[in-house]
């Protein structure tokens, strides 16, 4: 059996005892150090197994549960898992609850009753383990869960589809006002001429020269209106102009790939992923706190949720079978058959080589939102670049946004040293520098 | 201030008129080819066809796809490195290492220092290592003769001839260079208990069997001890390279270092005498340096023993120093340490009978505490050749060794191994040995192998791959276990049961496998057997005196490890090959040193740009056809020749380069790397010029670049150097300069980073240059561009002869290139406060950052090249050449024009393209990924957390690198910062503010900056290089 279960990765566990796993990473051992430290002192202070209600550990519990269950649970309605509203009710006992969290495997080994009541009715799937939770966090999602189920449902459309209004005048109206100014002009127009006709018919009623005859009834040809000066000079100009800045406007896009939309492998949708289902962004692009990349997820991610959901909604099955067909998987038998073919994404935002970008230095560190820079991305079923990616927009930010110094010591000595009205914007701190980003 | 000359090389001191030319260049306008035929046709046909090229490019972006992981490993995280403790092994070479691992592929490597063995240490070799795992020469799968097989195939047709052999009771020979993992053993024993007529041969190509024969015959004991250098108060090498290549440089470089550091509390340091013939890293690093023959190498040892005994002479004369070198040991009786490089065994007895007399077993020498990095036997191995040269042999095994090349009767074991029923190689490229068995079986790279190692008695290291395996290569060990009938057992296993049972005791076996791959070492308490000296002196020294003679009329050869290649295993790695020699500065070369008295007699004559004459060197009836370069220091009547060259079967990098030198080597009892007798050189007509890269560039004669003094000096004024600092005229009074300036300065509010390089502990070993290579993507270039001064290198390490002579005492400069005194500084960018090159940049490609940093923008850069012209410490290198995806540079920089070789890249470093400025960045980005690791915990950087690459494979510690800003730490309280304040107005009340300028109050009297006089104010401080001479030696 494949080692499947690769949950957010802050709480992941290692992976069995493998040839690999046993090379063992040099720098993961603080980290267990410190997660068996936690366990440890949370299995020894916190009996009190009563659900909180304080506001504190309501939000706690909101954050945990959006980042790590929402994926396959929501509070009223059933998804991968079932709904968890009442769940402090259902289950046997709230320590219940706590153990399965931390070990389903055990609960349902164990014979429980309810656990593998639960497991059958889920077709033997079972929840990922989530070994590092302490009780309180457990508590606390519990505590959210039971906020959340209180409140009343407001009325909103299905799937929460509605269009926000546009603000200002609806295009209706703009196209009627339009088409009334057409109208007036051509009335104009035709007003101007039968004036014109008036006149000549009022001048040639008088006595006139030669000359002035001449002058009322000469013919304007399009040839000396194309000769003249005037027009020349004109349509040269404009030529000239719209030449020039197509020119200019053409070589500022030279590189840039802005809506760049390509047809990717798998027509995977993220306006049903992040928008409809709300899973959070860094569930699947696990890297984005962490380091450099964000990471496109790894097929197995996929499958904690399509293991069990096999039809998609736009598209049935044609484009799930292709995640099982990458990692090896029959649904028919529920078993990996061991062949695996890495999906080939194609790359959508390409920065050149010879600029660094670091996603947690501005995700983690500064606390910047993914669509601040990749657009409405829970809106997208074909994601495209959303921004234009140049080093100019770049500058652009780093000159207007503020640095991210709450709570986060390594700012201190520069907050205290900016003695300044204005805040600290990440220019002030050298984030308009070449080796910043270029090295 | 220093008063003494300095001179980078003889025509410098001769003021040849071709250095003259070009001393004061940056850019020398040597004869590189032009090609004459492109006209001003030609260009314009290029313009449209660029322009055209270009709109194209325009409009169709690639498509890049991104592939991730199908189900992602959990510690496995795209664009996050790994680190891995692993252990480099290379025959008897060790070393233990950290690994880092980027995307699955090891980039570089680093010392552990939890080893108690290599201190976390490295040497360019082990820094070089991680290329070599990239090497395309490597084979990609078992070899039957010069077809490829797999390995069913072969593991058949092995075990059949196995069976063959042994059916008929024929003899078996595993032979390989000094196995230093006892699993390695236990699995040889296995195959050994098959086929019980087989015989495990073990050889080093530098060997020390010498002094196992001594120590077996004086100390009871066929062991190679452990040397602590750091305990002693007056260490004296006769022929021992103890920085360079003997034994175990990498700890014992950083045990002297240890000794050699000179602060305001620590006001001792330990003496070092040298007598040699070639002028080696320890004699560059020496107090007293005195050149002698080898033929006369075992009077000195023998005369030594007598001063100290005072039982006598041997009769030899004016040997300088010694008997100043006998009073001082025997004063420090107890804290003396006294090695030789001799493989002679008469001579390694009296140098323990001179160690037994100081008291230093026990204290600087540790019988208990044996090494096993040259578990070589010379007699077996000639015995071994022998055999199978008469017939005597069925099968052989070579296990990942190499003797075709690297051993003295190399030829004749080739011819005879055509004979044999058997005949299997392990290595992994089809090497001179390899290329003539029947089966290449070949192993794995250290870097993608299970393995164990035991460098000392009881110290342990264990070695993990860090990297799938490359190609169908098969570790040795398992192939060994599969022809010994084992087949379901794989070494992974093997090696952890090994370990489970010789040195696990307890429940939690996994826990205890963890820990001993995390830390990479491990240790059992307590020690072997001491052993006592009991040798017999007056044997040893009547065999001395009937070998060795006081004078010798002939020429004498000195055979010695290149400082580079090493013993020639690693011939094919480019970083070693451009990794300038130390000494001579010559890279991608071979050649003979001489003395410059022998030259002129010779009618050799080198100049400014390396060029020499080609000589024809014999010696043990050998004939060699190799450069000729002059060597300051060299003794005179003898001659200096490296190993490891002269490679046939090797890859494109080592090809051709010198001549194999192994058949020189005089085989006794134990093999002789000295030849005194029947020694020949005679100049040929034939022109050569050596790469060499010291001649380049000048400071235009400027003075303030070295600082030395001697220790008694130093302690008598430590502020010495302060006092007698540049000053300019200000219009009252004198000031320092720097102090009157036209520019505005900076305020670093964050951080300050600066560095401080000791040039008391700088060895010159050069694997700061190699670590700084690889980290940094620096693009080798090979030996025609290095020629045309267009090396790359961001770090180099300048190397200085000084003499104490005046400019206009001629004589005295004579004496002086005799036998000079070196210097070693290793140069960089020195990051100024005021940098020359930022002003002079018309397109601001090159600018200062708020944390003190010069900081090089390539992609900003049009390679106007003013910025290395005004850079006065010649630091900045320019791309001539698209060094990358160029087939042209293909033999010299793989690692940027292969597909094997990229991988080795440091995807967070660009690489450079043609026609910009790079130079060296203070490893900016590993300051940016420590202050991320900062930020993103939510704490302030700590010192230590950012490293540069040329710190961490500083052996010694002689670069320090770090926040100045930050009062705690260690770059600030070595340098001695004074924290300043200034007076500021907030909210309309003054106050004192700590002043974060760049202008620091630095108070160690040592520290120094280079060309102060300019007022650059470089962010680069080196610390005066301290002597420890007694004053009045300076007229000796």
């Amino acid at each position: 059996m494949r080692h499947l279960a690769c949950r957010f990765v802050r709480f992941r566990k290692k992976a069995d005892i493998s040839k690999r796993a046993t090379m063992k990473k040099r720098l993961s051992r603080p980290v267990t150090i410190l997660t068996f430290a936690l366990i440890l002192l949370f299995n020894l202070s916190s009996f009190a197994q009563t659900i909180p209600t304080e506001p504190e550990a309501i939000s706690a519990g909101e954050a945990l549960f959006n980042g790590n269950c929402k994926s396959c649970h929501r509070v009223k309605q059933k998804l991968v898992g079932p709904a968890l509203a009442g769940v402090e009710d259902r289950a046997p006992s709230v320590k219940w609850i706590i153990d399965w969290v931390r070990n389903p495997a055990k609960v349902i080994a164990s014979g429980d009753d309810y656990a593998v009541k639960i497991y059958e009715e889920y077709n033997k799937s079972q929840m990922t383990a989530f070994t590092s939770y302490t009780d309180e966090q457990i508590l606390s999602i519990l505590a959210y869960v039971k906020a959340d189920a209180a409140k009343v449902d407001q009325p909103k459309g299905d799937n929460g589809g509605e269009k926000p209004e546009t603000p200002g005048v609806p295009t209706g109206y703009l196209n009627a006002i339009l088409i009334g100014l057409v109208v007036i002009l051509v009335l104009l127009l035709i007003i101007l001429g039968l004036i014109i006709n008036a006149l000549k018919k009022y001048l040639d009623q008088r006595d006139l020269s030669e000359e002035d005859k001449e002058v009322v009834h000469s013919k304007y040809t399009i040839n000396s209106f194309v000769k003249s000066s005037g027009f020349i000079f004109i349509v040269i100009f404009l030529v000239a102009s719209v030449t020039f800045k197509n020119v200019i406007d053409g070589l500022y896009t030279i590189g840039i790939q802005q809506n760049y939309q390509p047809r990717q492998p798998i027509a995977f949708s993220h306006k049903i992923h992040a928008g409809e289902y709300e899973i959070e962004c860094r569930y699947c692009h696990t890297g984005a706190l962490k380091g450099k990349q964000a990471n496109i997820p790894s097929a197995n991610i996929c499958m904690n949720c399509h293991s069990q959901i096999r039809e998609g909604t736009n598209t049935g099955t044609t484009e799930i079978s292709k995640i099982y067909a990458a990692i090896g998987y029959d649904p028919a038998t529920g078993s990996y058959t061991g062949k695996q073919k890495p999906i080939e994404w194609v790359r959508i935002h390409n920065l050149p080589d010879l600029a660094y970008f670091n996603h947690a230095q501005h995700n983690n560190v500064g606390g910047i939102q993914c669509q601040t820079c990749h657009g409405p991305i829970e809106e997208m079923d074909v994601v495209k670049q959303y921004s234009l990616l140049t080093m100019g927009w770049c500058i652009d930010c780093h000159r207007k946004t503020d640095v991210n110094t709450k709570g986060n010591e390594y700012y201190d000595k520069l907050l205290e040293l900016h003695n300044s009205k204005k805040s600290l914007k990440v220019e002030d701190i050298g984030g308009l520098e070449c080796a910043k980003c270029h090295y | 201030m220093t008063t003494k000359t300095y001179w980078k090389g003889l025509a410098q001191l001769k003021n040849d008129p071709k250095f003259v030319k070009h001393a004061d260049k940056e850019f020398v306008d040597l004869a590189v080819e032009e090609d004459a035929g492109h006209s001003r046709r030609d260009f314009l046909k290029m313009m449209g066809f660029s322009v055209a090229a270009a709109s194209l490019a325009a409009c169709e972006a690639p498509i890049r796809k991104a592939i991730p992981y199908v189900a992602k490993p959990v510690d496995a995280d795209p664009g996050i490195s790994n680190y891995y403790a692993s252990t480099y092994i290379n025959g008897g070479d060790y070393c233990s290492i950290v690994v880092k691992v980027r995307d699955g592929r090891p980039i570089k490597i680093d010392g552990n220092s939890l080893s108690k063995v290599t201190l976390g240490g490295t040497s360019a070799q082990v820094e070089a290592s991680v290329l070599s795992l990239y090497d395309n020469y490597r084979l990609r799968g078992p070899r039957a003769g010069e077809k490829s097989a797999d390995w069913e195939t072969i593991d058949n047709e092995v075990i059949a001839k196995l069976g063959e052999i042994s059916a008929k009771g024929g003899q078996i020979r595993i032979v390989s260079n000094t196995i230093l993992s006892p699993s390695t053993k236990a699995a040889i024993d296995k195959f050994v208990a098959k086929y019980p007529t087989t015989k495990v041969v073990q050889y080093d190509p530098v060997s020390y069997y010498g002094i196992v024969k001594a120590n077996q015959e004086s100390l009871g004991a066929a062991i190679i001890p452990s040397y602590d250098f750091s305990k002693a108060k007056v260490i004296v090498s006769i022929g021992a390279d103890f920085l360079g290549s003997w034994l175990s440089p990498i700890e014992f470089t950083k045990q002297f270092a240890a000794n050699r550091e000179i602060t305001p509390d620590k006001k001792e340091m330990s003496r070092l005498y040298t007598f040699e013939s070639n002028l080696s890293l320890t004699g560059a690093n020496s107090d007293y340096r005195t050149a002698i023959k080898p033929s006369q190498e075992g009077l000195v040892v023998a005369q030594l023993y007598k001063l100290i005994s005072g039982s006598g002479s041997t009769g030899i004369e004016g040997i300088q120093y010694l008997e100043k070198v006998a009073a001082e040991l025997k004063a420090n009786a107890g804290k003396a340490l006294v090695v030789s490089g001799s493989n002679d065994k008469s001579v390694q007895v009296v140098v323990n009978a001179i160690n037994n007399l100081l008291g230093s077993y026990g204290a600087t020498i540790n019988t208990a505490a044996p090494v096993k990095f040259r578990q070589g036997n010379d007699e077996e191995m000639a015995a071994f050749v022998s055999e199978v040269t008469s017939g005597k042999i069925d099968g052989v095994i070579f296990y990942n060794c190499n003797p075709v090349y690297d051993y003295a009767k190399g030829e004749e074991l080739e011819k005879a191994l055509k004979g044999l029923t058997l005949s299997v190689s392990t290595s992994a490229t089809p090497d001179e040995t390899a290329s003539s068995t029947a089966y290449i079986a070949p192993d794995h790279h250290y870097l993608e192998s299970w393995n164990d190692a035991e460098p000392k008695l009881n110290s342990f290291s264990l070695s993990q791959p860090a990297i799938t395996p490359i190609f169908k290569t098969r570790q040795v060990q398992e192939s060994l276990l599969v022809w010994a009938g084992e087949a379901d057992t794989d070494y992974f296993s093997f090696v952890q049961q090994y370990w489970k049972n010789r040195f696990f005791s307890g429940t939690d076996f996994q826990g205890f496998w963890d820990k001993c791959l995390y830390d990479g070492v491990f240790e059992i308490p307590g020690s072997g057997t001491a052993y006592s000296f009991n040798g017999n002196v007056e044997a040893a020294l009547s065999a001395i005196a009937s070998t060795y003679k006081a004078s010798n009329s002939g020429f004498e050869l000195v055979i010695q490890e290149s400082y580079g290649v090493g013993n020639g295993s690693q011939a094919n790695n480019p970083l070693l090959q451009e990794l300038p020699d130390p000494i001579t500065k010559a890279t991608w070369d071979h050649y003979v040193t001489l003395s410059l008295k022998d030259a002129e007699a010779l009618g050799i004559e080198n100049d400014a740009e390396g060029r020499t004459q080609k000589v024809k060197l014999t010696a043990n009836g050998k004939t060699v056809t190799v450069a000729a370069l002059v060597q300051p220091g060299q003794a005179q009547g003898t001659l200096g020749i490296a190993l490891g060259y002269g490679r046939t079967k090797v890859g494109l990098v080592g090809k051709d380069i010198g001549a194999n030198v192994y058949p020189l080597l005089a085989l006794g009892e134990t093999v002789g790397y000295s030849i005194t007798s029947d020694v020949k050189i005679e100049k040929t007509d034939e022109d050569f010029q050596i790469a060499q890269t010291q001649i380049h560039q000048t400071y235009m004669g400027r003075a303030n670049v070295v600082q030395e003094s001697l220790l008694t000096d130093y302690l008598a004024n430590p502020q010495e150097w302060n006092n007698k600092a540049p000053k300019v005229t200000s219009w009252d009074k004198k000031v320092p300069p720097g102090s009157l300036s036209l520019w505005k300065g900076h305020d670093y509010k964050n951080h300050h980073w600066g560095m401080a390089i000791d040039l008391n502990t700088c060895t010159g070993c050069g694997s700061c240059v190699v670590a700084c290579n690889v980290e940094n993507n620096v693009a080798l270039v090979g030996k025609q561009e290095v020629i045309n001064r267009r090396e790359m290198h961001w770090l180099r390490i300048d190397r200085y002869y000084t003499s104490d002579a005046e400019i206009d005492d001629y004589r005295g400069m004579e004496k002086a290139a005799e036998n000079p005194e070196v210097v070693f500084q290793p140069m960089m960018c020195q990051h100024c406060n005021n940098a020359p090159c930022e002003t002079v940049c018309p397109v601001a490609a090159t600018t200062h950052s708020t944390e003190g940093l010069n900081q090089m923008t390539y992609n900003r850069c049009i390679g106007t090249r003013y910025c290395a012209n005004n850079c006065p410490y010649k630091v900045r290198r320019f791309n001539w050449f698209k060094y990358h995806d160029n087939q042209k540079f293909l033999q010299a920089n793989p690692a940027m024009n292969t597909d094997l070789g990229r991988m080795v890249l440091n995807p967070d470093v660009t690489v450079r393209s043609r026609g910009v400025m790079e130079k060296c960045s203070f490893c900016v980005q590993r300051i940016q990924s420590g202050k991320l690791n900062a930020k993103k915990e939510r704490r302030p950087l700590k010192d230590g957390e950012v490293v540069t690459a040329c710190q961490a494979a500083c052996s010694t510690g002689a670069i320090l690198f770090g926040d100045m800003n930050d009062p705690e730490s260690k770059i600030s309280k070595l340098l001695g910062i004074e924290t300043q304040y200034k007076e500021v107005e907030i909210d309309g009340k003054k106050q004192q503010v700590v002043d974060y300028g760049f202008d620091k109050k630095v108070t160690n009297p040592r520290a120094y900056r280079m060309l102060e006089e300019i007022g650059v104010k470089p962010n680069i401080f080196y610390l005066t290089k301290i002597r420890n001479k007694d004053k009045e030696s300076k007229n000796a």
